[in-house]
């Protein structure tokens, strides 16, 4: 992460000119950013898994034979099975749309909200801004996982459920940037003059503030997607998300877990998965990020 | 700037922010009253309706009545909020004990998982900041900038998983079942540390990063400083501050991992006690538990704001930027 910042800061501080041709070369070797390509690579197929699963697996996700339980990775089975002779690849592939989605519908809720909210505290200022930035406070000091839970007490266990939960855990940092950043922008040269040019607030607020937000908010979505993939793979690892046969992420690991022992592969390999979509998720917002000025 | 205006702006500030902190506790309770007690199909009706106890709907409404909840919902918040500020948390409905016993119980060894996790993650950020900004070879450089972004994309369960298969599965190092008390305290405060490092080493190492660029960093090395001296003496004292900051904010992450943590390596504490009370919709245990967090968090994040003029004594010279 910081390592890109780092890079790019001595490129600036070297300037043009001054021994410039082995600093361009590295220059030019650092745009390429192998991690960023493969990041976009790890998002790509996990999106092919959610479209189209049956492209890269053609056993059940849900069924297996008993005589092929525990097998351990390789042969007939590339990431081993169950313990119920279930494929975990095809497991591991069939449960991306559950955890994908849920992740989705979590940040689409805090995307709604939270910006709905930051862009109604920014715009009116006043009263409002106090009364919702101090909701946000409060949403800020109860700990996202029990924030979560608290939802899930109401709601009731399931996937969608569980999205939304962790989805309201967002709300307060979506809120927050968006206010920030309609505070910048509102204060910039051109959004006065084009409020001293006759523009309504309506037209004000589509036509400049919005798109000169869209940046830092699209950073935020691609870390807070990340975030929503471990949330909800916790949330399912802990047995409030999606009920047993449905092969979610987290559920996979939780049932692995009786098999520690004997089958290292059905915790490890799940694990692995996760922890891959969250590193790529986080890469690509820090690329989004950077490009801003 | 007389010294006696100087003594009434910090008191003033004291109470504005102490006052503060008091608003956003209630708002909390507040918050996880509606949540929690609008609720439709309640703790109660879960346990007293079932056909098995063959209780009449009088006596279910008898029982109600005993716990106060069929009084109109506005008389109902004022009393738990009464309640709480005399430090009476209400009933566990499934337990069917005081919350604030069960809370006595539970709190103390997730308050020592939970201390011995964040030390161990401060050691840790420190270890990682340190060694890569003193670190001669530009490739362990890499190595160590490029592990905090690992830690945080790990999900803290799984970890705790990990940690069990390989340290006491593969290498038999600690006994899954029983393990003595030093020993098995090793794993969990590993996987508590482990995610919480990750912010705290980068924003350590991008402060140490920008301390190293000012002026007065290179007089002290142009005076014969060596690296790690002058790291040790000048950067770290003014690289604490932005961590200081981010260490309030990380209170959150560090209840929540407790929580998966406990649930993992089958600890009691609040994290059972949490699952517990989620399972059988107990929303008194829930509600008090929110609340304390919420607590710690407010009384985790004034003492770091009153703590930033004693750490930089910069703050203290300038009275009106406090308020």
């Amino acid at each position: 992460m910081s390592q890109t910042t780092l890079t790019s800061a001595t490129a600036r501080t070297a300037g043009p000119g001054l021994d410039g041709t082995p600093r361009r070369r590295r220059l030019l070797g650092s745009r390429i950013q192998p991690g960023l390509l493969l990041s976009w690579l790890v998002l790509g197929i996990v999106t092919l898994w959610v479209i189209a699963p049956g492209l890269f697996t053609s056993q059940s996700a849900t069924s297996g034979t008993a005589r092929e339980k525990l097998l351990p990775p390789g042969g007939g089975h590339l990431l081993g099975t169950d313990e119920l002779g279930r494929d975990l690849f095809s497991r591991i592939v069939h449960g991306s749309v559950h955890s994908v989605s849920g992740a989705l519908v979590a940040v689409a809720v805090g995307l709604i909200v939270g910006t709905f909210l930051g862009l109604l505290a920014g715009s009116v200022g006043g009263i409002t801004d106090s009364v919702v930035m101090r909701i946000v406070d409060v949403l800020l000091s109860i700990p996202g996982l029990l924030l979560s839970l608290s939802i899930i007490i109401i709601l009731g266990f399931g996937t969608v459920n569980a999205a939304i939960a962790v989805g309201i855990g967002s709300v307060a940092s979506f809120a927050r940037l968006s206010r920030s950043e309609v505070l910048r922008v509102r204060r910039s040269d051109f959004v006065e003059a084009a409020f001293g040019s006759g523009g309504t607030f309506a037209a004000v607020l589509r036509r400049h503030i919005l798109p000169n937000s869209a940046g830092p908010v699209l950073a935020l979505v691609a870390l807070q997607f990340g975030s929503a993939i471990l949330a909800i793979s916790t949330l399912g690892f802990l047995g409030y998300g999606a009920p047993p046969p449905t092969p979610e992420w987290g559920l996979l690991i939780a049932e692995g877990r009786s098999y520690l022992a004997t089958a290292w592969w059905l915790t490890t390999y799940p694990g692995l998965v996760v922890v891959a979509v969250v590193l790529s998720t986080n890469r690509i917002s820090h690329s989004v990020r950077k490009v801003q000025p | 700037m007389a010294s006696g205006s100087t003594s009434t702006d910090m008191q003033r500030y004291l109470l504005n922010r102490i006052g503060q902190a008091a608003l956003v506790l209630w708002a909390a309770f507040t918050v996880a009253f509606v949540l929690l007690q609008a609720l439709p199909g309640d703790a109660l009706m879960i346990k007293y309706q079932n056909p098995d106890l063959g209780l009449s709907p009088a006596e279910i409404q008898d029982i109600r009545a005993s716990y106060g909840a069929d009084s109109p919902l506005f008389v109902q918040y004022l009393n738990t909020l009464g309640d709480f500020l005399r430090g009476n948390f209400g009933y566990s409905v499934q337990a069917g004990v005081p919350v604030v016993e069960q809370l006595a119980a539970s709190v103390p060894a997730t308050l020592s998982l939970a201390g011995l996790g964040f030390l161990a993650a401060v050691v840790l950020a420190l270890a990682i900041a340190f060694l890569s900004s003193l670190s001669e070879f530009a490739w362990l450089r890499n190595a160590l900038i490029a592990l905090p972004s690992i830690f945080v994309s790990v999900p803290v369960f799984w970890l705790g998983i990990v940690l069990i298969q390989i340290f006491s599965f593969q290498l038999k190092l600690i006994p899954v079942i029983n393990p003595p008390a030093g020993l098995g305290l090793i794993l969990p405060v590993a996987t508590l540390a482990i995610p919480i490092s990750a912010p705290l080493a980068q924003v350590l190492i991008r402060s140490i990063d920008d301390v190293r660029t000012q002026p007065f960093v290179g007089v002290a090395r142009s005076r014969g400083g060596s690296n790690a001296w002058v790291l040790s003496h000048h950067v770290v004292r003014n690289a604490i501050l932005p961590t200081l900051t981010i260490a309030g904010v990380l209170l959150g992450e560090l209840i929540g991992g407790a929580v998966v943590t406990e649930t993992v390596f089958g600890r009691t504490g609040v994290g059972q006690l949490t699952q517990q009370a989620v399972n059988s919709q107990d929303v008194a245990v829930l509600q008090a538990v929110v609340v304390l967090a919420a607590t710690a968090f407010v009384l985790v994040n004034l003492a770091v704001d009153l703590m930033y003029p004693v750490l930089d004594p910069r703050l203290k010279r300038k009275t009106g930027a406090l308020t």
